[in-house]
């Protein structure tokens, strides 16, 4: 089978190029050179249409226990967007969390062929997998939850060294099956155990005698020691206090240059200005961001309406739970490993903190120079569900939609907020790189987020129209690994996507340790904590893609 | 003969996993770490083998033919049971889906008292290796815990060592309600629990009371339901000078009319303690019967828990409208699915609607259904994953043995083939 786009403008930033028409081949799941003698099978005529690689999302919750208490939370929720089976699809539910299988395909029905699960506790990783498991045609993948691990601690109050640290998370990245690590509120929710409810950087736990700022050294440190392609991936401290400003500016100083991903980063941009003693520090955080190259940030975009906050971030989920709408609110402490907090959430525009939260976030996205150091988020779902993006890439887009909607808000907010002075449009290209290319780049996937000759065939086809929000809502075509999946914005095949992760070494000694300590105080058998490759596989849909360690061969 | 060990337990839904089990053939024996619940559980001798129709036996597809043919005809199906694991749950909800079926999972009636609760106000809970590390204060309300989970206490209270506990066996234990059945709760070094017993019929007003005197209200009654005011207070000041209490109750032993208001008063009651600057958790008590694991995979697939149908070809949920039991006795149902991999014991609801069972081997009927399948028990005759009571870990179950049964998911996803 041979399939050839003929005519698309493509746009594919990893590959320079930026809005050249060029035919596109495909065999065997992937991008091949002109054939000389293959007779093409099918043909698609995209003369003037848009072509970009499938996008990716790197910060998304679709898969893991808080999801799903997310999910079970917000019946009311579901019941307003019902989804009825097809001769293809399955059954389900959005809205603000929707079931595994409606994430799948309209995930694919907006030209996404990747998300990423960006808070794998170890312990539930089990859950995380088999959600994912269950979510049909994208490729997923998840960033390992670490920080405020009892183990983890008490090795650093124990002065282990860095190797043996480094051996204890290559251990767990793999016993959890990820492709990156995350920290939540490095320390904090370990410290809300003890009864803490607020840890700022240069604080100690009351039982460990370590800081955050200690944490995010060590594990950042590993993840650059081990090749972990991906940067360690920071849900910093203090989320949602006014003047984290500062504290986001003083992460950003303390990891000393190490890569670092400062995600949702909206959440952390809080100043405390003016009347109501909320203000924007998105000036100072995108300048502190274009200074130094080792950092790189998705926005954690706000949208107006009803969602549901799903975070590891127990102790800052615990003090926002006042603000729950509605009001019902689930926290938990789980296993000497992390916690969870779900806290519903109704975003208005006529509220002075949300509408100032919203420009907040468009500030940062244009104000942040770099577009390979940004990446498209809502951190689905805790800003918006994840399909608004096509609204999100419109305000970006097109300065005076982006105006419109600023003089419908809070007016305080609009007063302060410089959004309505940044002239700055996104261009086709930019967009590329912020769901794609960077995306790509950014996780370590090898042959995604491209569409050069030898890439896998994650392609999606739009129309050109200047109203980007449908250009971008309803593709014309999506193939994911040559398998044309969605036509005129709806699923037509169904497929399963890999799980895409990265295995670095660790001295096998490590399990040594381990054994004693899950005999001891855990409530598992430390070779039952371990996830193995058939657990993903054996149902025959599930598939597993290792990438190579920085600097490795390919 | 081989012995496997370290072999995690769907049973008991508290994940223990040390057990060691003797293999010979297709008999099982507990050679080390069984209990009252689990022991006979992987004892239980495989008798049937072979499927049947009206008791007559058939081959496998036979049975699975005739069964999608009831369902293809069937105007409302319900699924019950829904006792099996992750695997078997996928394909359960798959048939259901095409079907158009309800799903009820057997422990829904009492697992409906903490949804009502939670999906009104939420919770604040923890998990059983907080448990074992922090907690030093535990109210039981209304429950015989060591009935429950024979090995509890020995597993996550009286361990040897904690990380956070000096000396575990100074733990506090506190039953409200119904009284212990035996000594479990006797910490190691001879101190008994408190027990301060009271009726179900008066354990809400006994909690509202509880809840009130932490809240600092003034109570001017002496006593309620037989339980000293003073007693109460006691607790309550235990419970707001506590390092990490926790407040557990099995939703499925408060029954009488209206117990969620029960189980909502005791989550906000832990949401004041955490608010007035105190650490306190919740802990529900279920996973048996597979609840936890139908509850969960229900949530993912469709957003609701196990108690929902797709009759209109999309999910719906209502936890009191989709009982699968009183569907069947006012006629709304006209086919029952009767899944149980787990327990043999646990049979079908009476009704005189044609029956399909996927049942453990060794069930037995008083009437013997139009379709009975024998299924394999995953644990036991093949891998799989099952949800611990506390909802975060799954556990990863082994095969211990070799048998011709084919799995839940096996036969379920042959029926939605037929269909």
């Amino acid at each position: 089978m041979l399939i050839k786009l003929t005519g698309g403008i493509i746009y594919d930033p990893a590959n320079g190029i930026a809005g050249k028409q060029q035919d596109i081949y495909i065999q065997d799941g992937k991008i091949v050179n002109p054939p000389s003698d293959a007779v093409v099978t099918q043909e698609y005529d995209i003369r003037g249409k848009i072509v970009m690689a499938g996008a990716i999302d790197l910060h998304s919750h679709i898969g893991g226990g808080k999801g799903n208490i997310a999910r079970i939370l917000m019946p009311e929720n579901h019941r307003l967007d019902a989804v009825a089976h097809t001769d293809i699809t399955r059954a389900g539910t959005g809205h603000a969390m929707p079931s595994t299988f409606t994430t799948g395909y309209r995930y694919a029905e907006m030209g996404y062929t990747a998300a990423f699960e960006p808070a794998v506790l170890p312990i539930n990783a089990r859950q995380a997998h088999m959600e994912m498991g269950d979510t049909p045609i994208i490729d997923k993948g998840g960033y390992v939850l670490m920080g405020s691990d009892d183990y983890l601690l008490r090795m650093m109050v124990a002065k282990k060294d860095q190797k043996a640290i480094n051996d204890y998370m290559a251990w767990t990245l793999q016993a959890a099956q990820g492709i990156g690590i995350k920290v939540v509120n490095a320390g904090g929710i370990n410290a809300f155990k003890f009864n803490q409810r607020r840890l700022d950087l240069d604080e100690k736990n009351p039982h460990y005698p370590v800081t955050p700022r200690q944490i995010l050294k060590t594990l950042a440190t590993a993840v650059q020691e081990l090749g972990i392609s991906h940067p360690l991936h920071v849900h910093g401290s203090n989320l949602g206090i006014p003047g984290n400003d500062e504290t986001t500016l003083n992460t950003i100083e303390g990891i000393e240059g190490l890569p670092m991903h400062l995600t949702h980063i909206q959440f952390h941009s809080y100043g405390t200005e003016g009347d109501f003693k909320f203000s924007s520090g998105a000036a100072r955080i995108a300048e502190a961001i274009n200074k130094n190259k080792n950092i790189t940030v998705d926005v954690g975009q706000i949208m107006f309406g009803q969602t549901i906050t799903a975070s590891g971030d127990n102790m800052r989920q615990f003090a926002n739970h006042k603000l729950a709408n509605p009001n019902k609110w689930v926290c938990m402490d789980i296993e000497c490993d992390a916690g969870c907090g779900l806290v519903p959430f109704k975003y208005r525009d006529q509220n002075f903190v949300n509408a100032l939260q919203w420009a907040i976030g468009l500030e940062t996205f244009l104000l942040v120079e770099d577009p390979w150091r940004i990446f498209l988020t809502t951190d689905h779902p805790n800003g918006a569900p994840f399909t608004t993006y096509p609204h999100l890439i419109r305000l970006l887009m097109d300065r005076s939609f982006r105006n419109d909607m600023l003089a419908t808000i809070h007016p305080e907010a609009q007063k302060m907020t410089t959004l309505g002075s940044i002239t700055r449009e996104y261009t086709m290209e930019e967009i590329a790189i912020l769901t794609r290319a960077g995306a790509a780049r950014l996780t370590g996937l090898v042959g995604r987020g491209s569409l050069g000759v030898g890439d896998f065939a994650d392609i999606t086809v739009y129309s050109e129209n200047s109203d980007r929000e449908a250009m971008f809502s309803t593709p014309d075509y999506v193939f994911k690994d040559g398998n044309l999946v969605v036509k005129d914005g709806k699923v037509v095949k169904v497929t399963w996507g890999t799980t895409h992760v990265v295995r670095p070494n660790y001295d096998a000694s490590v399990e040594k340790d381990l054994k004693d300590y899950f005999d001891r105080y855990m409530t598992m058998k430390v070779g039952n904590f371990k996830i193995s490759d058939d657990e993903i596989t054996e149902d025959g849909r599930g598939s597993l893609t290792v990438h190579p360690l920085k600097g490795a061969a390919i | 003969m081989i012995e496997i060990t370290e072999v995690p337990s769907p049973f008991c839904g508290i994940g223990t996993d040390d057990l060691s089990i003797q293999v010979e053939g297709l008999s099982l024996k507990v050679s080390a770490n069984g209990c009252a619940v689990n022991t006979p559980a992987f004892e239980q001798a495989m008798t049937d083998l072979q499927p049947r129709i009206n008791g007559e036996e058939v081959s496998l597809s036979e049975a699975v033919n005739h069964a999608a043919e009831l369902l293809k005809n069937a105007n409302q199906p319900v699924i019950g049971g829904c006792a099996t694991d992750v695997n078997g749950m996928r394909a359960l909800l798959e048939l259901a889906d095409k079907n158009g079926a309800v799903v009820d999972n057997v422990n829904f009636v009492g697992a409906r008292r903490n949804f009502l609760a939670m999906q009104d106000s939420g919770w604040m809970n923890t998990t059983l290796a907080e448990l074992k590390n922090r907690c030093d204060v535990l109210l039981i309300v209304g429950t015989d815990l060591e009935s429950f989970a024979p090995r509890f206490f020995e597993r996550y209270l009286w361990n040897q060592e904690s990380m956070f506990l000096e000396d575990t066996s100074a733990r506090q234990i506190i039953y409200l309600g119904k009284a212990p059945s035996g000594a479990a709760s006797t910490s190691p070094n001879g101190k008994k629990a408190q027990v301060l017993p009271c009726s179900n019929e008066d354990l809400p007003q006994v909690v509202a009371v509880l809840r009130a005197l932490i809240k600092g209200k003034i109570i001017a009654a002496t006593e309620v339901g037989g339980i000293a005011i003073a007693d109460l207070q006691a607790i309550a000041n235990t419970l707001k000078a506590a390092q990490y209490g926790v407040i557990t109750w099995a939703a499925g032993a408060l029954v009488y009319s209206q117990a969620e208001l029960t189980v909502q008063t005791i989550c906000e009651m832990v949401k004041d303690i955490n608010d007035n600057g105190t650490r306190c958790s919740g802990f529900p008590l279920g996973g048996k019967e597979g609840d936890q694991t139908a509850n969960q995979v229900c949530g993912w697939t469709t957003g609701y828990p196990a108690r929902m149908r797709f009759s209109s070809g999309m999910p719906e949920y209502d936890p009191h409208l989709y009982d699968s039991n009183l569907m069947l006795a006012n006629g709304e149902a006209d086919v029952l699915v009767w899944v149980q991999a787990f327990n043999a014991a646990i049979v079908p609801p009476k009704t005189d609607k044609p029956t399909i069972v996927l049942g453990r081997s060794g069930m037995t009927f008083e009437k013997e259904p139009e379709v009975f399948i024998p299924i394999a028990t995953p644990g036991i005759d093949h891998a799989g994953h099952a949800y611990r009571l506390d909802n975060v870990v799954a556990i990863r179950l082994k095969k211990l043995r070799d048998s011709t049964l084919p799995s839940t998911a096996e036969v379920l996803s042959a029926m939605t083939q037929a269909l």
